[in-house]
């Protein structure tokens, strides 16, 4: 075995590496089920996106907060939220994480930090600056993350979070995952800046991009801020530039895209095959000790997906249960 | 009338006042944010200069310091930010001041605090309190003197209260802070100068319990907020022409006690629903539906419902005295189920 040149050791590197696979495996897997009519709703796929929210979320710990996206699947796995409760959530059945009554747009676990998967674009933010201030008032420091898309870094709702975060002094930590698409209208279209760095400094936030696509360039740029936050530095703007691998939701047709963008994408600046390829190259990791995970991830979401498909539909009961906690 | 022991008279502003004097001692996780509710921070003069645009707030910041957050004009944030901390285990309460700026934030109450609870499978708590002023009178114009009532109403998740009176304010203001759900606490702002007498020491007005302010056997009258006081000078009138009128005041919207409603009218047999809102899908609308429905056989005429036109509120004083239902509208309805 090598020198580790990397920012974790050995164990945080299979962390990291199952919690990337976890997440690809249950994208990819929705998206077949999704065509098959298995799926109720509409479901929004992070596949091509998991470095994000692994490198990020490899910082935290359970009592910090993150207030997610409708795109939300993979932080709430990487968060720690089981895949197996998820997966029943998203088939609309009971032992679901929200006991099916939230579906894919709402998965949230309290338990672990997660503040909810949103179906209102951008509404996340204001709620992370809600957990960031209920962590300054108890001095613990704890963070809150909110995440948007390059969809959502232009509602209002975000642009005065980064103004009250900053005013406040909050240890709230804004990411913008840039897949380069709200739906079917691109960033550069649809964002007057260049650079996120630059919107940053507009509301007095130290802002930074890195590729979204490079695990280590999130986890080193995320741990910076993080950490920062926690000694009562206050906010920052972090951006991922990253890619989308499938539609904004399933059944996009993505007309939209250039002909063969995706698969250059998934050739050239998948996440997860540049992890393991670094990794695997530095001599850290065997291959075979990546393909066991690939194995056991394999097992955890074939098994999540037959429990769903078994587990029993919610008792007609439980639609007037839980809207109040007293009444 | 005595004075009773521990108990002074006091303005509805006082009685705010001191609810949330008294809650923020009594609980740390309570923390007061809004515009100008402390009024000066970061001003070269007084830190605490407001409190408030109507000084409800005053003084509580030189009692509890950074526990009062003055937020920067930003109702989608800071009003977020109090559900956000409010799922985080804090109870703050948020100045919205006007309703009228439910609009710019109305997607943090109504989708996200409200829904919270039932969308995440009944683990959720948010016990935030939204504070704002409603009702009109003050020549604030269309977007600043609406009773949004009704629209808060209508939404699963939220609870709804509208007092009509200081005692009421300062109990039910701390059942708002107390309660584990989000709480929308109407204060109608004609009302924040009335006084009335109120226990120096903290107390709660469980929610869904109506107060008949007036009992009667003619006609039942059922209102909330400033009608209230409409609703008693129209009894009043009516009384000296012989018909005895029982005026009911809601005090909460939701949870509403639609019992109390019912067996009032039980006895009188008529009922007026009074209500500052606009008429389509108000309170009153709710309230003769509710007893059409639940108990139609116990009325001797049809309801009648005095409300505001299906209008913006106009500025004109002539206009917004006559856009404002009047003790004699009311005093005319009840003349009308009489006469059947």
């Amino acid at each position: 075995m090598g020198d580790n040149p990397f920012p974790l050791d050995k164990d945080g590197l299979l962390e990291a590496y199952r919690t990337m696979r976890t997440i690809r495996e249950f994208e990819d897997r929705l998206h077949l089920d999704f065509a098959n009519g298995q799926i109720p709703g509409f479901v929004h796929l992070y596949a091509g996106e998991e470095a994000s929210a692994t490198g990020i979320m490899m910082h935290l710990r359970p009592e910090d907060r993150i207030a997610s996206t409708h795109r939300g699947h993979g932080h709430c796995i990487a968060k720690g939220v089981d895949p197996r409760e998820m997966m029943k959530e998203i088939y609309g059945k009971v032992g679901g994480s929200c006991a099916g009554k939230g579906g894919s747009m709402h998965i949230a676990d309290l338990d672990v930090g997660m503040m909810g998967a949103n179906g209102i674009l951008g509404a996340g933010a204001p709620l992370a600056c809600g957990a960031g201030l209920a962590a300054k008032h108890r001095g613990n420091g704890d963070v809150a993350i909110s995440f948007v898309g390059d969809g959502a870094s232009n509602q209002g709702t975000f642009l005065e979070s980064l103004n009250l975060a900053a005013v406040w002094n909050l240890p709230t930590i804004f990411i913008v995952e840039n897949n380069g698409y709200a739906e079917s209208t691109s960033r550069d279209y649809a964002v007057a800046v260049d650079s996120y760095v630059d919107r940053a400094a507009g509301f007095g936030l130290p802002g930074i991009s890195v590729d979204g696509t490079d695990f280590f360039a999130v986890y080193e740029a995320a741990g910076e801020v993080i950490n920062r936050a926690r000694k009562g530095g206050g906010p920052a703007l972090m951006e991922c530039e990253m890619v989308r691998f499938y539609g904004h939701f399933e059944g996009d047709a993505q007309t939209y895209r250039a002909e063969g963008e995706v698969v250059d994408l998934r050739e050239n600046r998948d996440c997860i095959s540049k992890f393991r390829s670094a990794v695997e190259g530095a001599g850290v990791v065997e291959p075979s000790e990546f393909d066991e995970i690939d194995a056991q991830v394999r097992v955890l979401i074939e098994e999540a997906v037959a429990a769903a498909i078994v587990a029993a539909d919610p008792d007609a009961s439980e639609l007037l249960t839980d809207v109040y906690v007293s009444y | 009338m005595t004075t009773l022991v521990g108990t002074r008279t006091i303005t509805c502003r006082e009685a705010i006042n001191e609810a949330l004097d008294q809650e923020m001692a009594n609980d740390p996780t309570v923390i007061v944010m809004g515009e100008d509710i402390v009024g000066g921070t970061g001003s070269p003069g007084e830190d605490d200069a407001w409190g408030g645009v109507l000084g409800v707030t005053k003084g509580l910041y030189a009692k509890h310091g950074d526990r009062l957050l003055d937020t920067p004009l930003s109702e989608s944030a800071y009003v977020g930010a109090a559900i956000g901390a409010a799922a985080c285990g804090m109870r703050p309460v948020a100045e919205l001041m006007f309703i009228d700026f439910m609009g710019v934030c109305l997607d943090q109450i109504f989708n996200q605090a409200a829904k919270f609870r039932y969308m995440f499978g009944g683990k959720a708590e948010t016990p935030v309190v939204i504070r704002a002023m409603v009702g009109a009178g003050l020549r604030a114009a269309a977007q600043h003197s609406q009773m949004l009532t009704p629209v808060l109403t209508h939404i699963p998740g939220l609870k709804v209260v509208c007092p009509s009176n200081a005692y009421d304010m300062k109990g039910l203001l701390i059942e708002s802070i107390r309660d584990n759900d989000p709480v929308i606490f109407c204060e109608h702002k004609a009302l924040y100068d009335l006084s009335a007498e109120v226990p120096e020491a903290p107390y709660s007005i469980p929610f869904g319990e109506a107060n008949i302010v007036q009992e009667g056997s003619d006609c039942s009258i059922v209102t909330y907020g400033m009608m209230v006081h409409r609703a008693e000078e129209a009894a009043s009138t009516l009384d000296s022409e012989g018909i005895s009128c029982e005026v009911i005041d809601l005090r909460t919207l939701s949870p509403m006690d639609i019992d109390t409603v019912i067996e009032s009218v039980a006895n009188t047999g008529r009922l007026v629903c009074v209500d500052e809102a606009n008429p389509r899908c108000s309170i009153a609308a709710d309230v003769s539906a509710q007893v059409t429905q639940q108990a139609f056989g116990s009325l001797r005429a049809g309801i009648e419902m005095v409300t505001a036109p299906h209008t913006p509120v106009p500025f004109s004083p002539a206009l917004e005295d006559a856009y404002i239902p009047s003790a004699t509208q009311i005093a005319d309805a009840v003349r009308k189920v009489i006469a059947g």
